[in-house]
């Protein structure tokens, strides 16, 4: 992924979350041949800037190679909500996203 | 040690990052790295790439398939004519860092690399070299 890209992606998706009211972001990494720290604290600042827009954020299909550099390089991803591809990503969304319906608090709280 | 062959690619914009992490990305694969190797050397291109520019000011990636012995391996060499690293130990720290990022990319680089080293001189520049052994 290109460094723009990446920022471009930051201010599209707030001004989307904004747009729609969406709960959910779903964010497929599965194209990254790798996570680097700059993209690392970026899947987090999408989180953490989601979450305040009440809405969760789920990253899906990182690359086994790319999960074991990323550990080595250090990086934890706090914060960020990981599944295994698209569809438990969604699975994922749904029941976090329902479990917070019911309990009657916000997601961004 | 001998050197099969040599390239530099210029650091002086974000898009180079991506030049360099490609460059890295085929000669990894050109040498017959595994793709865990292959991750793991280009990561630590692009941490240092971007230490490179944004700490150095930009600078330069020298990129160089090298033979010890039976062994093959991928030596990268990042240079700057920046304002240096005071305080090698401590940019070596995990979480250390003079910008706006993680500060991981050093100890991050050295941690996915076979060998490291870095020579830095307050107002000269920086040097840093990696080597991943196939």
């Amino acid at each position: 992924m290109h460094d723009r890209l990446a920022m471009t992606l930051q201010d599209d998706l707030t001004e989307r979350i904004s747009q729609t009211g969406a709960k959910g972001v779903l964010i497929d990494i599965s194209s990254l041949e790798m996570v680097d720290s700059f993209i690392g604290r970026m899947l987090g600042n999408i989180a953490a800037m989601s979450r305040v827009m009440d809405a969760e954020t789920v990253v899906v299909g990182m690359q086994p190679a790319v999960a074991i550099t990323l550990v080595e390089l250090g990086l934890s991803l706090h914060g960020v909500r990981t599944a295994l591809n698209v569809e438990k990503g969604m699975e994922l969304l749904r029941t976090t996203i329902s479990a917070y319906d019911r309990s009657g608090i916000d997601a961004g709280s | 040690m001998q050197v099969l062959k040599e390239d530099r690619v210029p650091i002086h914009a974000a898009n180079d990052i991506v030049v360099v992490r490609h460059t890295a990305r085929t000669w990894a694969a050109e040498l017959g790295f595994s793709l865990v190797d292959q991750t793991k050397l280009v990561t630590a291109a692009s941490e240092l790439a971007r230490n490179t520019l944004d700490y150095g000011g930009g600078g330069e990636m020298r990129i160089e398939a090298v033979l010890n012995g039976a062994r093959r391996g991928l030596r990268l060499t990042f240079e700057d004519r920046g304002p240096g690293i005071s305080n090698i130990d401590m940019a070596l720290t995990d979480g250390y860092t003079t910008g706006g990022g993680l500060g991981l990319g050093l100890g991050g680089a050295k941690r996915l690399s076979n060998e490291f080293e870095i020579v830095s001189r307050v107002g000269e520049g920086t040097r840093i070299t990696i080597a991943r052994w196939k």
